[in-house]
């Protein structure tokens, strides 16, 4: 009864094609930000800040990344690390060597620089589909991490590659503090998760979909394949880079190429997957449910090996519960692509539609 | 019996003797005929005459070996479908080939892809040109919608309609791109008689109201008959007939194709 | 000269080792067009099964049939949870399905046998043959030679079963569409079944070559990865291309690492591999011995 459209009509078409036509979505929404940019930093401790919500948030970022490439593009990608490791070495490159460079300029450079190496590694895509694209992006993440190594310019000749991010300064103002960094990482997540949100719903979310979906229908209506292609790959990188930068600055503090392993990109293809493919939405579902699940998984085992100790006096051994995450994951995988393909964010959806009948049964 | 609704024009698109072939198939051998402008043509045939790889030759999905199209005074030996779109040809599938993942409005919308102007920064920041665009493509979308009769589907995904009216859809985005040349493949195969007349309507009122030429291939001779000004008949990959209904279907080279008559 | 051939040939028989894994993937998804990412961690698993077992006091025989037959009961277990739920879904998601099954066969390895690398024996020696060394002065491990008589052993008794058997037959409809075999009655199920038992196989001997070789360790799922430029140079469906494939794809590697590596400060074996089989991609999409695919408009 709360969630009915009822009396929400639409007089013009720009009022029709807003983000979020429901007013109760808007008012949802409103609200989840004003939590995110108020009240978090009232309530928040230095753990969730830096240990779960920042994570989520770079992590949503980069999920968003591969999520325009694979979910509306429709080009398998298991690449995505490395284009993160450019971001991060890139940021690194130019704030070092170009003195007195805007904090957000670097960023948005590195972005850049992850845009063209994603051009290039994306264009066997105009030939060559699905697996065999796969395999392609994966030589973009051995190659990409072999480079960073094998020329000690990227990291500045330290040893082992290691880079440490330098501190973050926008306009003479340090951003130390978990709470600071919480703050710049939301604002520039949430930015690009509009800009993002806006390309999906224009002409060039529709190319990539079309392109996805049958790309000799749309070639034959006058779409540019090749440059479909190539924009996907290119605004996916830049999204990638930035998070890789975000990744180095506001999280890890120092990191090396090695830190981009073939295990993230995975990481994040499964919180496409989950998440919800074809949605931006669902990138923020599936990062949030990938970050949480260890988190989970690190409380409720013990919680269970208390619970079977005192039921039948054995515990699970101790070495179980990183395999186990590993064996959750996969289940957890297939399970969802069994169940509900289109992941969370469809999960999501169905839930609404049984909300706007709540509480009658139909 | 065909009316002349238009004056019809002059000729537009010229095929001189196209051969195509896949491998050992001859899909095609030396095909010559013409569209003028205004015109419905038709094109018939048993099946496997060639008929829809004549249409994917005329918009650039395939590439013959030999022959020459003329299109508007220009002479090539291949379209290439981009460019066949930019010129102003659309077209619809036999097998519907619509993007199953978007939904009715997104999919005509794509129709209009080649009018939009504005760079993927403009769309993300979603300001100025984009909106505008954006806004004017949709209202543009919204005439064809109505011209169909589709308003009460077009936030339904496509994979969810019945047959009849995704081929409504197909059409729909065809025509949003404002084609000049419209080339329809099979646009009634599989619906029922009211789904015909209707979509007989939709075509008819097409060529009326926007002048498109039309070239439509289709198996029900009736619908033929009534609607073409010309027909082009095709059998394994040959012409047969050229003309206009009345004398395609007294030529007895077609009537024995018909038959299955040995020639 | 002769260190060329030395080169050459210890990259060929590298190459057979990928050979074997290549195998399994091809078995799979020429039956069931599934790529199946999970077949490393399958080789993994068997592998680790069998020394298990053998350390814990069975035979080397009884071993190997009692992990042949978890593998057949894991094959049989994954169509049952795995595939069949997921009939006819398009290819990708199938792929991805056979992604979660890597990191759950992993888990379960590791959870059962541990993450300690084994070392496993099989009695013969990674020794050169005296013989050629003596009137060559080529060196040749006999191990690497046997591994090659193994592999060609195992492709031609698969090449008959595909070509000459009734189920074989029944593979390979079932490989090009689902719905169309189950619609003229093959036992969808049992194919798949005996498939994926079959893979499980060829799964374990690849397991035991590997782990003779380099030990068995968690690196073993990740042999997966350096059959996906085999398949592409020989492509997917093909038997005899899964072995060109490895051949040329295990030659290239040694002779890149060794001629090429200097230049370029070495270690180009983790992404040569993958250049190489990027390039050809873009000369020939679909494999030395692939089939082309005509998109019907």
């Amino acid at each position: 009864m709360l969630y009915r459209e009822a009396g929400q009509f639409k007089t013009a078409y720009a009022t029709d094609q807003q983000i979020f036509p429901i007013r109760q979505d808007r008012v949802a929404v409103i609200a989840v930000v004003a939590f995110a940019f108020l009240v978090v930093p009232v309530i928040g401790n230095q753990y969730w800040l830096s240990a779960i919500l920042i994570p989520f948030l770079i992590f949503s970022l980069a999920a968003l990344g591969l999520n325009i490439l694979t979910g509306y593009a429709g080009q398998l990608s298991l690449g995505t690390a490395a284009f993160m490791a450019v971001g991060a070495f890139a940021a690194y490159n130019f704030v070092l060597r170009v003195p007195g460079i805007p904090l957000l300029v670097a960023f948005a450079l590195a972005g850049g620089c992850a845009a063209l190496v994603g051009i290039v590694f994306g264009l066997p895509s105009l030939r060559i589909k699905g697996f065999y694209l796969a395999v392609a992006t994966l030589a973009a993440q051995f190659f990409i991490v072999w480079a960073l190594v094998r020329f000690p310019w990227f990291s500045n000749y330290s040893s082992s590659g290691v880079i440490t991010a330098q501190q973050m300064k926008i306009f003479g103002v340090a951003f130390d503090t978990p709470l600071e960094k919480y703050l710049l990482v939301l604002s520039i997540v949430s930015l690009m998760a509009l800009a993002a949100k806006n390309m999906v719903r224009s002409e060039v979310g529709r190319a990539w979909m079309a392109v996805r979906d049958m790309d000799v229908a749309a070639e034959v209506i006058g779409i540019r394949i090749m440059y479909t292609k190539l924009t996907a790959f290119a605004v996916s990188s830049f999204y990638c880079g930035v998070a890789g930068a975000l990744f180095a600055y506001a999280y890890l503090g120092t990191v090396e190429p090695e830190a981009f392993t073939l295990d993230l990109s995975f990481r994040i293809l499964f919180m496409v997957i989950i998440g919800g493919m074809g949605s931006v939405l669902g990138s923020f579902l599936g990062a949030g449910f990938i970050v949480m699940l260890p988190i989970v998984l690190n409380i409720s085992i013990p919680a269970l090996n208390r619970l079977l100790y005192a039921l039948v006096q054995w515990s699970l051994p101790a070495s179980i519960t990183s395999n186990l995450e590993l064996m959750v994951f996969g289940g957890l995988i297939i399970f969802f692509l069994i169940v509900e393909p289109h992941g969370l964010a469809r999960l999501w959806q169905i839930g609404k539609e049984k909300l706007r009948l709540w509480p009658f049964p139909h | 019996m065909a009316t002349s609704r238009r004056t019809i024009g002059d000729v537009i698109l010229t095929l001189e003797r196209i051969s195509l072939g896949f491998g050992g198939v001859k899909a095609l051998s030396e095909v010559s005929f013409d569209v003028r402008e205004h015109e419905i043509r038709a094109i018939i045939g048993p099946n496997g005459a060639g008929k829809s790889s004549m249409l994917n030759v005329i918009n650039g999905v395939y590439h013959p070996q030999q022959g020459t199209i003329t299109f508007r005074g220009e002479i090539r030996r291949e379209m290439v479908p981009h460019q066949a779109a930019a010129q102003g040809i659309a077209r619809t599938f036999q097998n519907i080939a619509l993007f199953k993942g978007m939904s009715v409005l997104d999919n005509i919308m794509t129709g209009r892809n080649l009018k939009m102007r504005a760079s993927i920064l403009e769309q993300a920041i979603h300001f100025g040109r984009a909106r505008r665009e954006e806004l004017d493509n949709r209202r543009k979308v919204e005439e064809v919608i109505d011209f169909l009769e589709i308003q009460h589907i077009r936030k339904t995904p496509v994979g969810r309609l019945p047959y009849g009216l995704q081929k409504r859809v197909e059409l729909a985005r065809a025509l949003a791109a404002e084609p000049s040349m419209l080339l329809l493949d099979e646009p009634m195969a599989g619906m029922n008689v009211e789904e015909k007349q209707d979509m007989c309507r939709f075509v008819l009122d097409v060529n009326e109201q926007y002048g498109t030429t039309i070239v439509l291939i289709e198996h029900d001779m009736g619908v033929v008959m009534d609607i073409s000004d010309r027909v082009v008949v095709l059998d394994y990959g040959r012409k047969i007939g050229d003309g206009t209904p009345d004398e395609v279907r007294a030529s007895q080279a077609v009537i024995d194709a018909y038959l299955g008559v040995a020639h | 000269m002769s260190f060329f051939f030395e080169v050459l040939i210890g990259g060929l028989l590298s190459g057979v080792m990928y050979s074997l894994v290549a195998l399994g993937f091809v078995l799979i998804y020429k039956a069931s067009g599934v790529f199946n990412f999970a077949q490393g961690a399958m080789v993994f698993f068997a592998a680790m099964t069998f020394v298990g077992l053998n350390e814990a006091g069975l035979g080397f025989w009884l071993a190997f049939v009692v992990t042949t037959g978890v593998m057949v009961v894991g094959a049989l277990l994954t169509e049952r949870i795995v595939l069949r739920p997921l009939v006819n879904q398009p290819q990708i998601t199938l792929f991805m399905a056979t992604i979660g099954l890597t990191f759950f066969l992993e888990g379960l390895t590791q959870m059962i046998w541990g993450s300690t690398p084994l070392g496993l024996e099989l009695g013969i020696q990674d020794q050169p043959l005296d013989w050629l060394m003596d009137k060559t002065g080529i060196n040749v491990s006999q191990f690497d030679l046997f591994a090659a008589a193994v592999a060609g052993i195992l492709v031609a008794v698969l090449a008959v079963f595909f070509q000459k058997t009734r189920i074989g037959r029944a593979l390979r409809a079932v490989a090009d569409d689902h719905q169309a075999a189950l619609s003229i009655g093959i036992p969808l199920q049992q194919i798949w079944g005996i498939v994926w038992a079959t893979a499980g196989f060829v799964a374990l001997v690849s397991g035991l070559m590997w782990g003779a070789r380099n030990g068995v360790q968690f690196a073993l799922t990740f042999t997966a990865l350096k059959a996906l430029p085999v398949l592409i140079l020989g492509g997917f469906e093909s038997v005899p291309g899964a072995i060109v494939g490895g051949l040329i794809v295990g030659a290239s590697e040694k002779l890149a690492e060794v001629y090429v590596g200097p230049m370029v400060g070495g270690g180009i074996e983790s992404w040569v591999a993958y250049v190489i089989a990027l390039l050809f991609l873009l000369v020939r999409p679909e494999g030395l011995f692939g089939e082309k695919h005509i998109d019907r408009v």
